[in-house]
């Protein structure tokens, strides 16, 4: 299936993004900021709701542009959305009248690859989401955590330098969520895309990310950085992993009582 | 109450009904000269008479050839520009205020001008019916795509789709249910139309023998055309449901 290259490299300088709310007054969904997220990185955006973090994966995905500011991928400029970029939403985008299989080739018929090529590049990578046996099961027959991982061989089949992942368990129960991230760090392991996740489980942000990205909100923007040091996948009892936790966890907090004050 | 005797009940409800209906109008007609109004025999007796000289048939196909070269001629035309006014904001604005002005003009209406412009035959019938299907295909169509969630289409751009792609591998199968309830709604008004249609301007058919009958003062004749209209449209509308359910379940249970 090809070695994935190592670049996808993402890099924001004074990017912002406003809004005229109903009064007509100009309000920061996001306010300016310079961020570096460094080609194979996983990063995690975390934040209470209103901090920015879905308008800056948007931004960041091409699906929106920003007020001011520059994002680049590899030096070039986004300006659209582009399958070396490949997002994943929670409610998984998948096309209720393709099968598991259909819905992976549409990634490759996309880019112009031949269908019996597609077929067979798409089997291989529902094989890896461990879905082979469903591949002609249609989107209604399948649970969520099998939907999100249709919805994951599809990215993967694209190819893509980066993923970004936009709360892509949210809407699981727990279990399946807790085996979804283990499959998630096993596939960034063996293909080292650049991941964006964002989330606003904090706990996932920490077991996913080598790097998690605190966000804050009124006006959206970024609070804290801290780069998690722990073996992929860790344990999620052991006491580094508590420490970190404990940090972002008093982070949080602040953040949340801030917010709180702004409502007031 | 077990299952079994739960059936029979279902069935026994509507059934009743029905044969309740057929007491009360024989019982009613026998109060009337059935020139005013027949019995359910009488219009058995005449629909058993229309059909032995192959009269009944004849209308029968002439109504259905009518019935459904407009149909698919409102379904070659209305899905096509549905499909582009529902894709294109600036042409639908553009046509919004003809479709608004347009839509609540009953196809009746348009008559005396069809039969200005194509005469006395098949031609003005096929326009009216034609109308009355193309207007409510048309508006689902368009509100089918516009509907269209926009995750489908972002997914789409993500991937680097092509426009084309787009089009025919995303918004027809994405908008199809809602054309599908277009369909549906189209089979009834163009059913309704029909008769309308051929009693004004067609020497044949349901609604020319209708009418024709009204002249001879064949009472018994006109409710046996009614009675076989009815039939005819329920088993159509049952058809396309067939099928729609049918579709649905290929369709992924949208």
């Amino acid at each position: 299936m090809g070695q994935q290259t190592t670049s996808g490299t993402i890099s924001l300088r004074g990017v912002a993004k406003y809004y005229r709310n109903p009064n007509g007054e100009r309000m920061a969904a996001l306010s300016p900021l310079d961020l570096d997220i460094a080609a194979g990185e996983f990063v995690c955006l975390v934040g209470p709701s209103g901090c920015g973090k879905t308008t800056l994966i948007n931004l960041l995905a091409g699906f929106d542009q920003p007020s001011c500011g520059s994002i680049t991928i590899d030096g070039k400029p986004v300006t659209k959305p582009d399958s070396e970029r490949i997002m994943i939403f929670q409610d998984y985008g998948l096309y209720p009248w393709k099968s598991a299989l259909g819905n992976v080739m549409f990634a490759l018929e996309a880019k112009g690859v031949a269908k019996s090529e597609a077929k067979a590049t798409a089997l291989h990578y529902l094989e890896i989401v461990g879905l082979k046996d469903s591949a002609d099961r249609y989107p209604h027959q399948l649970s969520g955590g099998m939907k999100q991982r249709v919805a994951i061989a599809r990215a993967l089949a694209a190819s893509p330098l980066v993923l970004f992942m936009d709360e892509p368990f949210a809407a699981l129960d727990a279990f399946t969520r807790l085996r979804l991230q283990d499959e998630l760090l096993r596939i960034w392991q063996e293909k080292q895309p650049t991941v964006v996740f964002v989330t606003h489980d904090l706990d996932e942000a920490i077991y996913l990310g080598s790097k998690v990205i605190l966000m804050a909100p009124y006006p959206g923007r970024l609070r804290k950085i801290v780069d998690i040091q722990l073996p992929r996948p860790c344990d999620r009892t052991d006491s580094v992993f508590a420490a970190y936790r404990r940090e972002l966890f008093r982070e949080f907090q602040l953040v949340h009582e801030e917010a709180m004050d702004y409502a007031i | 109450m077990n299952i079994g005797s739960q059936k029979i009940f279902s069935h026994l409800v509507p059934t009743v009904g029905l044969l309740g209906f057929i007491a009360l109008w024989q019982f009613a007609a026998g109060f009337y000269p059935p020139v005013q109004l027949p019995g359910p025999l009488d219009v058995l007796r005449a629909l058993r008479e229309l059909m032995t000289d192959g009269v009944l048939f004849s209308h029968i196909s002439i109504s259905l050839y009518r019935f459904f070269s407009a149909y698919l001629l409102a379904v070659s035309i209305a899905i096509p520009l549905g499909l582009f006014l529902g894709s294109y904001t600036t042409a639908r604005r553009a046509m919004d205020p003809l479709l608004q002005v347009l839509r609540p003009i009953s196809p009746i209406a348009w008559f005396p001008l069809a039969v200005l412009w194509f005469g006395i035959g098949n031609a003005p019938a096929i326009f009216i019916i034609f109308l009355s299907a193309f207007f409510p295909m048309l508006l689902a169509t368009i509100d089918a795509v516009r509907q269209i969630p926009a995750i489908y289409l972002k997914v789409a751009a993500n991937f680097g789709a092509g426009k084309t792609m787009v089009f025919l591998r995303v918004v027809i199968p994405a908008a199809f249910p809602g054309i599908m309830v277009g369909l549906h709604i189209a089979v009834g008004t163009a059913w309704i139309h029909l008769v309308a249609g051929e009693m004004l301007g067609a020497q044949s058919g349901l609604g020319y023998l209708i009418v024709d009958a009204r002249n001879f003062l064949r009472t018994d004749w006109i409710l046996a055309g009614m009675l076989v209209v009815g039939l005819l449209g329920l088993a159509i509308y049952r058809a396309m449901r067939q099928l729609e359910d049918l579709l649905k379940r290929r369709w992924g249970g949208v």
